[in-house]
């Protein structure tokens, strides 16, 4: 990785602001991340965590604010395939008829031509994803018959196959088995050394302090952001989902 | 001897009505336009457009009748009006506090009693039973040529952005992630809606013409884990009903876009009850205990 990459921001978001019809469902809510660091995105259920990963994927239009990944426009990135998200199961439709292989192709596809037609390169892609995360002997399966977490390996795969710089993932770890728990694990481990910028979103306290070098908190803007072990605090918690103690919503250990 | 029977009086049963000219021409435009609503419908059931379908098919009346009134091909006047519901219907969405599906409810109805109050208005030789019941029998020849340059281009639509629309209707949010224009998708597959829902008029009429844009790949979507088996199964499912409801029709003298629908109907009924893996009594699970 060279020296100017590494110093340079790999998101930028400054000041953001997303409405839904006039609802404001995020405002002046801001981000930077450099290569390599993985940072939690943490908050209650409607509190903006969608929204922000909708703003970072250019799937919602911002409407105040800037963002900036790899220094470029949204528009550039999504070009050049820098960034990689990983939905969550209920985001997802599981009975659609689609194989492991189709979805993870879907990882090229922004780097195909208009047929989306695979060359070499782009099936031994999938290829390496689909064995990087274990399902190797399941490609031809449809997703409709894979467990929660066999189809979130799927997805992640599909991320590993885009080769992109940015992973946003969509709680990662709701509703996974123990084997996929350790392998998300070893693979953001990684993806770390590889130099990928990580955002991922939680419920789960323990994943944060385990993995997270970065915090950031939100409730409809960002309340507080910062290293882990200084900001992971139960008063920035508590203020962050809306003055309940963490004590009550993860026990006395968070 | 009984089989002997029976194979002549199935072999008059296909043969006899192919006897007429209006016969030959109704089943080989209503098999065309079938397998185009069937080949569009694998996307329009995973995308969960049905409404939509719905909404559209029904928007078209007023720009079917402005278009024979004014002399223009109808096909033109029924997209932009198709294409304008959806228009509409995403503007009140937006504007007002009203719910999608009652504003999709509340549009199209608008927009097909437009039509009906133009046809009694507009003083022409347009005849209303055949827009709301379709009139396979009596297709001229421009409707011919029109059907088949639509039918042809709704495919090679959907054939070349086979992929990209079915990435559209599984995961719309990586499409956009990875560059791909959604926008420009989304359109499309509205397009592809509103070509096919004038075709598919002609065949069954305004009233049923969903019935060609769901049915088909919702049989399908229950017969197969993979999108081009569902493809396939729904273009032949489509066709087939199309063949049997003219014969049907013919035979029996319904009406012919009721008739096409209905055996629709029974094979979805089929796949509902006996698919192997989805279906109510699941066979494969029976067999595999023997």
């Amino acid at each position: 990785m060279d020296e100017l990459n590494y110093k340079s921001y790999r998101i930028e978001a400054e000041n953001i602001c997303v409405d839904y019809h006039g609802k404001v469902a995020l405002y002046d809510a801001n981000l930077r991340l450099k290569a390599g660091q993985i940072c939690g995105l943490v908050g209650m259920n409607g509190a903006g965590k969608t929204t922000f990963f909708n703003a970072l994927t250019g799937f919602v239009n911002i409407s105040k604010g800037k963002i900036r990944i790899n220094g470029e426009s949204l528009r550039i990135a999504q070009q050049d395939q820098s960034i990689a998200y990983v939905p969550q199961s209920e985001g997802i439709d599981s009975q659609f008829p689609v194989s492991v292989w189709d979805v993870v192709m879907m990882g090229r596809y922004g780097s195909m031509n208009v047929l989306r037609s695979p060359r070499e390169s782009d099936i031994q892609a999938v290829k390496d994803a689909i064995e990087r995360v274990d399902l190797i002997e399941l490609s031809a399966a449809p997703i409709g018959n894979l467990s929660g977490g066999q189809r979130k390996r799927t997805f992640l795969a599909r991320a590993i196959a885009q080769r992109a710089s940015i992973l946003l993932l969509d709680e990662p770890f709701a509703g996974v088995d123990i084997r996929t728990e350790k392998l998300i694990s070893e693979l953001f481990i990684q993806f770390k050394n590889e130099g990928k910028t990580i955002l991922l979103s939680t419920h789960d306290m323990i994943h944060v302090r385990e993995f997270c070098d970065l915090v950031l908190l939100i409730n409809k803007t960002v309340v507080a952001y910062g290293e882990t072990s200084e900001v992971f605090t139960p008063e920035n918690i508590t203020s962050t989902f809306g003055g309940v103690s963490p004590d009550v919503l993860f026990g006395p250990e968070s | 001897m009984d089989l002997c029977f029976l194979s002549t009086n199935i072999t008059s049963f296909l043969a006899d009505p192919l006897s007429h000219e209006f016969m030959r021409k109704a089943l080989l435009m209503s098999s065309l336009v079938a397998a185009v609503c069937g080949f569009l419908s694998s996307y329009l059931t995973l995308k969960g457009w049905a409404l939509m379908g719905d909404a559209v098919s029904h928007s078209v009346m007023p720009g079917v009748v402005v278009a024979y009134a004014l002399g223009l091909p109808f096909s033109l006047g029924a997209f932009i009006f198709g294409v304008g519901s959806v228009a509409l219907i995403g503007f009140v969405k937006q504007k007002s506090r009203v719910k999608e599906d009652t504003v999709i409810g509340l549009v199209f109805t608008g927009f097909f009693a437009l039509g009906i109050v133009l046809v009694s208005k507009i003083k022409s030789n347009i005849d209303l039973h055949s827009i709301l019941f379709g009139s396979p029998l009596g297709i001229s020849l421009s409707d011919v040529k029109q059907t088949v340059f639509i039918s042809l281009l709704v495919v090679i639509l959907l054939s070349v952005f086979r992929k990209d629309l079915i990435l559209y209707c599984f995961d719309p949010r990586h499409a956009k992630t990875v560059g791909i224009n959604v926008l420009f998708l989304h359109y499309l597959l509205l397009t592809c809606l509103s070509l096919a829902a004038v075709v598919g008029l002609q065949s069954v009429g305004i009233v049923l013409v969903v019935a060609m844009l769901i049915t088909p790949g919702a049989t399908a979507y229950l017969l197969t884990d993979k999108f081009d088996n569902m493809t396939i199964i729904s273009v032949i499912s489509a066709v087939i009903s199309s063949v049997f409801g003219i014969y049907f029709s013919f035979w029996f003298d319904l009406e012919t876009g009721g008739s096409i629908v209905l055996v629709q109907t029974f094979i979805f009924l089929f796949a509902f009850l006996f698919a192997p893996r989805y279906g109510i009594f699941k066979f494969k699970k029976l067999f595999s205990n023997y």
